[in-house]
Formats: C-alpha cells, sequence, structure tokens
C-alpha cells in the first residue's frame, strides 16, 4: 500500500506543470513533514530490515553475520518457493475472476436500468466493510464440512458432501471469501470513474445512433482503463501478501493450510513460532521484491499497449 | 556485538552455576542470583511503594491478587491480558527483544518454561525463598519449574493430569465397559464405530500437539532432553513414540476416531451432538466441558486414561500453567514474592479452584475435601475432582519440553498431525517431525542428539 501510494505520489508530483521557481525556502518546507514521515515509517524500517536479513540470531551462540548467506538460502527454499508459486496462481485466478465481476456491477449500476440501485450497490459493497477476520470466520463455519450448511443440504438432498476445506478446493474457497469481500470494493473504484466520464459523450454517441453495448464498449470500456489500472495494482499487492484468511483457515483446517500456505504467513511464522526474525526479514523483503516486480510488469503491459 | 557477548557470559555463569552445584563448592562464580536474598532486603522492598505490571489470561485474577495487594499495601499489580497461550508468548517474546515493555510478572505455561530459560528470560527464584515451597506442591510440577542446578523458573498455579471423559448414556447403549487398557479402548473404538457410523470413540485434534505430548508422556516418552544449555537430545521418532504413532495413526486410518481440529465451531457441535463418545482432556476438561457442552448434561463420567501397562497405572500432563517472573524487572523482590504469595497462599491457591474453577497445584487442595467431595451434577454426581486429584499422583516426573517449543508444535501439526488427518503413514511422519526438529535446532546452534 505504501509502496503504491509513494509511487503514485512521485509520478503526480513528476507529471504535474512545472513549479515556478520563487523564493527557494517555502518548497523544502511545505514538503518536510511528508519527508520525515517517509523517512522514518518507511524508509528506516525498510533499511533496518534489509540490516536483519544480513545476520542470523541463534538460540546457542548468539548473533552472527552472514551475508547474503540467508538469501541464498532463501532462494532455494522449497517453503517459500511454494508460498510464492501458491499465490501466483491464485493471482491468476481470483483477480481476473473479482476485477470482471466489479466490472460488470459498476457497468450494470451506471447503466440505470437497475431498480433499487442504491440498495444494491450498498449491497455489493457491504462485504468490504465486514472485518476480513469476521468474514474468514463466516466462511469458515459456511465451508464446515460436519455442520456447514452447505454439507448439510448436500446431506439432506443425499448428495456427496462438497470438502471445501480439502486440499484440492482449498485455494478456490479462499479465492471465494476474497472475491466476496473485494469485488464490492474495486466496484465502487470503477463506479466512481464511470460517473466522471462527460455526458456530452454519451449525446454524441447516442447522435451517432450508438446502443447501451457500444456506448459500454467504445466509450465507458476504454474510459475505465486507469481506474482498472488501479485495481489491478492493488489486487497485485493483495494477492502476494494473503494472509488473514489462510491464517484464520488454518485453525479449521490445519491439515490443508500449512505456515508456509503463503509467503507472507511463511514470513509471519518464521518470525514469531520460530524466532528467526533475521531469516523473516529475508523472506519479506525478497516477497516485497516479487511485489515490485509484478507490479511493474503489470504497468509496464498496459502502458505497452496503450502505445500501441 | 554486545548481545553476542552478553549470551556468551550468561552462558558461561550458568555453566559455572551448574558445575558449582555438582561440586557441592558454594562458591559459584559470579552468579550473584544464587546468593539467598536477606531477609532485611526483603522486608524493606515490601515496604517500598512499588508498582508490578502482571501478563495474564486468567479471567477474574483480580481476586487473587487482591488478596496480595491487602498484605502488602505498599505494592501495586497492574494486570494486563495480552492474549492467551501462543499471541501471550509472541508479544512477551517480542517485549523480550525489545529490550522494553516487558512485563515484571508473567502467566506461563509449564511447556513453554525452556522456551525462555535458553534465552535467560526468567529470573531464578529461588535465592527470594522459593525452594522451599517445593514441597507444597505436587511432585511433578515441581519438577516442570526447577532447573538442574536447583533453580527455580517459576511457581506452579494449576496443572491438567490426563483423563478420559466418557458419554455413559452411549457406552450404556452399545454395552461397552469403561476401557483401562488401550487395547479396550481400541477395540471398543472399531466396536462403537460399526455399531453406530456417526459415533467416534474419541476425537484425536490434529491441531492439538500439547495432547499427543500428554499422551506421550503417559506412554513413557522421553521426547526432549537437554544438557547443559547447548547440547540437546531429539528422539521424538523412538520406540515409544513409535508405538504412539502406530496406535492413533492405525485407528486414524481405520476411521474408527475422528480428527476433527480442536476448539473449532465443529468440534463443540461435535460435543453438543453426541459424535465424541470420549473426550482424552486433562483435569481442567470437566469444567469446560460442562460449560460448551450444556446439552449433553448427566450424560458424562470421568475416568483415567486407558493405560499401556494396566498394572502401572500412569498418567501425562496437558496444560495448566504457572507464574514467573521476568529477569529484566526492577522489582525482583516483590516481583518474586508475589508469584509465591499468588500460588502458595492458602487463600488465594484455593480461591483459584473455587472462583476460577482451576485444577490445583498444591498438595493440601488436592487432599481437602471440599475440593475433592465436589459433586456437579453435569457428571452425573461423580467425584470428579477426586478421580483427577488420583490421576494427579500418577504422573511421572522426569517429563522435559525443548527449548523451542512453538517450532516442535507447529512441526508436530504439520507432520504429524496432518498424518492423523490425511490418514497418511503417521509413524513415517514421526520421522519427519524429528528431521524438521533437528535441522531446526542445528541451525539454531545446538549440539543435536537424535534418536
Amino acid at each position: 500500500m505504501t509502496a503504491t501510494t509513494a509511487a503514485y505520489a512521485g509520478k503526480s508530483r513528476r507529471g504535474g506543470p512545472a513549479p515556478r521557481r520563487r523564493s527557494g525556502s517555502a518548497g523544502p518546507l511545505f514538503v518536510a513533514p511528508f519527508l520525515i514521515l517517509f523517512l522514518l515509517l518507511f524508509l528506516a524500517p525498510l533499511g533496518y530490515a534489509a540490516y536483519l536479513s544480513l545476520f542470523q540470531q541463534r538460540l546457542v551462540g548468539g548473533t552472527v553475520f552472514v551475508g547474503l548467506d540467508n538469501y541464498v538460502t532463501a532462494l532455494g527454499d522449497p517453503q517459500l518457493l511454494h508460498g510464492v508459486g501458491r499465490v501466483a496462481l491464485f493471482f491468476l485466478i481470483q483477480v481476473p475472476l473479482m476485477l470482471l465481476l466489479a466490472l460488470l456491477f459498476a457497468l450494470a449500476l451506471d447503466s440505470g436500468l437497475l431498480r433499487l440501485a442504491r440498495v444494491i450497490r450498498l449491497g455489493i459493497f457491504v462485504p468490504y466493510a465486514v472485518p476480513g477476520v469476521v468474514a474468514t470466520l463466516m466462511w469458515g463455519y459456511l465451508y464446515g464440512p460436519d455442520f456447514g450448511p452447505f454439507a448439510q443440504l448436500s446431506r439432506d438432498l443425499d448428495l456427496p458432501v462438497p470438502h471445501f476445506l480439502s486440499e484440492s478446493w482449498m485455494l478456490g474457497s479462499l479465492a471465494n471469501i476474497v472475491t466476496w469481500e473485494f469485488a464490492g470494493y474495486n466496484m465502487i473504484i470503477l463506479y466512481a470513474a464511470l460517473r466522471t466520464i462527460p455526458h456530452e459523450l454519451y449525446e454524441a454517441a447516442a447522435v451517432d445512433g450508438a446502443g447501451a453495448w457500444r456506448v459500454a464498449w467504445s466509450i465507458k470500456l476504454p474510459a475505465l482503463r486507469p481506474a482498472l489500472l488501479l485495481t489491478l495494482l492493488f489486487s497485485v499487492i493483495g494477492s502476494f501478501q494473503l494472509f488473514n484468511e489462510p491464517s484464520l483457515l488454518m485453525k479449521i483446517a490445519p491439515d490443508v493450510i500449512s505456515s508456509s500456505y503463503t509467503a507472507n504467513l511463511y514470513a509471519y511464522s518464521l518470525a514469531f513460532t520460530g524466532n528467526q526474525l533475521n531469516y523473516a526479514a529475508t523472506v519479506s523483503f525478497l516477497l516485497g521484491l516479487v511485489i515490485v516486480i509484478a507490479s511493474y510488469a503489470v504497468l509496464l503491459t498496459a502502458n505497452r499497449r496503450r502505445e500501441k | 556485538m554486545s548481545r553476542r557477548r552478553f549470551l556468551a557470559a550468561t552462558g558461561a555463569v550458568s555453566l559455572g552455576a551448574a558445575l558449582a552445584a555438582c561440586s557441592g563448592d558454594g562458591g559459584s562464580g559470579g552468579s550473584s542470583s544464587a546468593k539467598p536474598v536477606s531477609q532485611a532486603d526483603m522486608d524493606k522492598a515490601m515496604k517500598t511503594p512499588t508498582e508490578l505490571t502482571f501478563w495474564t489470561w486468567v479471567p477474574d485474577i483480580q481476586q487473587e491478587v487482591a488478596l496480595f495487594e491487602k498484605k502488602y499495601p505498599a505494592i501495586k499489580v497492574k494486570v494486563v491480558n495480552a492474549g492467551q497461550g501462543v499471541a501471550h508468548y509472541t508479544k512477551l517474546r517480542t517485549a523480550l527483544k525489545a529490550g522494553n515493555g516487558a512485563p515484571d510478572v508473567t502467566q506461563i505455561e509449564y511447556q513453554a518454561i525452556p522456551t525462555f530459560t535458553i534465552t535467560d528470560s526468567l529470573l531464578n527464584l529461588a535465592p527470594y525463598g522459593a525452594s522451599a515451597l517445593k514441597d507444597q506442591f505436587v511432585d511433578w510440577t515441581w519438577g516442570q519449574v526447577s532447573g538442574p542446578g536447583g533453580e527455580v523458573w517459576a511457581i506452579p498455579q494449576d496443572t491438567g493430569p490426563m483423563g478420559m471423559l466418557y458419554r455413559k448414556d452411549i457406552f450404556d447403549k452399545h454395552g461397552i465397559q469403561v476401557p483401562r487398557t488401550w487395547d479396550e479402548f481400541a477395540a471398543a473404538a472399531r466396536g462403537l464405530h460399526k455399531a453406530d457410523p456417526k459415533v467416534y470413540l474419541t476425537n484425536l485434534a490434529a491441531n492439538e500437539p500439547a495432547a499427543w505430548h500428554g499422551l506421550l508422556w503417559q506412554a513413557g516418552g522421553k521426547p526432549y532432553a537437554t544438557s547443559g544449555k547447548s547440547t540437546l537430545s531429539i528422539s521424538v521418532d523412538d520406540a515409544v513414540s513409535k508405538k504412539l504413532g502406530a496406535y492413533w495413526g492405525g485407528l486414524a486410518k481405520e476411521g474408527v476416531i475422528s480428527t476433527d481440529p480442536g476448539w473449532t465451531d465443529g468440534w463443540y457441535a461435535g460435543f453438543n451432538k453426541g459424535k465424541y463418545a470420549t473426550w482424552l482432556t486433562a483435569a481442567w476438561g470437566p469444567s469446560f466441558l460442562s460449560g460448551s457442552a450444556k446439552s449433553t448434561a448427566g450424560k458424562w463420567r470421568a475416568a483415567p486414561l486407558p493405560q499401556w501397562d494396566a498394572a502401572k497405572p500412569v498418567s501425562g500432563n496437558w496444560g495448566g500453567s504457572t507464574t514467573a517472573v521476568i529477569k529484566s524487572t526492577k522489582n525482583p523482590i516483590a516481583a518474586a514474592m508475589f508469584a509465591q504469595f499468588l500460588n502458595s497462599d492458602p487463600a488465594s491457591a484455593k480461591m483459584f479452584a473455587t472462583k476460577q474453577f482451576f485444577f490445583p497445584a498444591t498438595k493440601a487442595l488436592l487432599a481437602d475435601p471440599s475440593f475433592t467431595g465436589d459433586a456437579p451434577a453435569f457428571y452425573g454426581g461423580q467425584k470428579v475432582n477426586q478421580v483427577f486429584a488420583d490421576i494427579s499422583d500418577t504422573v511421572s516426573t522426569s517429563f522435559q519440553w525443548p527449548p523451542f517449543l512453538d517450532q516442535a508444535a507447529t512441526d508436530w501439526t504439520e507432520t504429524v498431525g496432518k498424518s492423523l488427518a490425511d490418514r497418511s503413514g503417521t509413524v513415517a511422519a514421526l520421522g519427519s517431525w524429528q528431521s524438521r526438529l533437528t535441522t531446526y535446532a542445528t541451525k539454531q546452534g545446538f549440539t543435536v542428539k537424535g534418536t
């Protein structure tokens, strides 16, 4: 989150009109509050984590400087690689689905053809207002293999009981929770972007004889591109940092969700279960790097397409 | 650098202390903590206005704390609930690492004590008169809180000797005798599940390493042993463990016991809806269950665990906790006195048994008819406390915990627990648990001796 906001702040400043140079003393003063907080709350911890990742603290023998040893270990650590692989898979499947849903909802709401649009808008958004912890507990109950409503219903109907919490279903079950939570949030962003499209464009389209589908395809979608890119970036970060949902479902499916199920969960367990703060710092650092690369790749492909 | 030297120095000191204790030589080099604190110093400290911070998850512990504050009006105790179990330890460890924010006194479970003595975080209470309390407490609890050199790391508060709660109505319906041996238990498990496929004789939670350790304790396992500060033997896949693994893994594979994760909605519902006919639990289980499975009131009874050798009944412990003093405290005397008072003062100890329904750690209470004579209706008027008080005497005194409990517990769930839930080979899973622990311990600088 911080990284994106910072990147965006940087970008908009660069992109803005060239400042007129007057007395040089006021500028730094205005920037100072941001810079100080940025240094204290972002760069300093980052630097400290980088520093930590170069050491190894042992229960016997204390702390030793190990250089890049931790990084070498991490790059060959199957638990970390599986964790990253799993969230990457999660990203590839869940994010397109969620954004497509959010887009459909936003277009439907914006079309003005729905009755009770306000109620529906609120209804889709409400899951985002439910704390993730509560949401996961609720879904955990719904998924329950013994006393969950789906299980009971299928038992009553003599159907095979779906095992939402089994190894093969788990990623899908997690994706479902995350989609439920965040589709509404993304919908609001897209919907807000739709509302900013100037009305003249629609009038012009109507004059040209364009129908609702044509308007959606040729006016609304292109206008949504920056907003979609934003939601996509948020989703990259969200997916790779997947933590709450697996960490809570771990309690009801301990045999499926291990402490290294996602990369973030792995870093957490390393630090707080295994007492390996240094290695946890290394893993977090590498995870951050993966996120930066993935975000950059998303931006790059999007920009390249726009140039075409 | 300074931290490294600090650790090395403390390691040397305690090694010195251990050697001194062995040779009977009084002058333990440089270890000031081994000298008893004089009565004059103690009296002075107890009259000096002091505030202690006490981290605990025990509900309503303010009542017991008030007894202490009444006796020592100068000392005020600030009770902080920092979470229970793992959450509590995580915060405690973080505060200790940070070097500030740690409490003076803390709740700590028996199994977590070595995890905090290895980092030299606990104060040895022996110089503050704690050794004199030894005879008041059940033998095995004292074994759990004391170190090889006579150190007293914590004062026992409550305990969890393991027994079996069973549904008398289900047993009667299917003509099952209360199993006295594990063989009888296995036969009953097969018979019951065959007679009623919706019911399992027991649920061995696949995420409950503490219960496994308790059963291992009963079986006579010695999974961990430390000698000195840096040598550690890990034998979680030795013959005893394999016997246990083959037994439970076998029953899980046959599908005659369930392995639902504990403390979840499904698990609670399982008790209320009669899915489990027994609960292999600890002495705190009876009062917990009577609050969590109200719809089954009157149907439960208590019995000792089934035995491996019926001629020599033994049990293990699951849970219970202690009060320890954090070494960094600025008021070691007041803190140490508080830890002792809280658990050894007769009024305070009794209050834990009657208000918090803790299962006591003191011999006096376990022999107190007003405690053992309690006959709750939930258990059909059976004197449940008496059953567990008798079990408490049979708990072996020599069980030890590893110096990295959280890691051992997590690794158990991901290997052995997983094998129970997946019905894959539990004996093989013990092997991977062993190798994971060995790898971890070696990385942490221990010299590891295997099975």
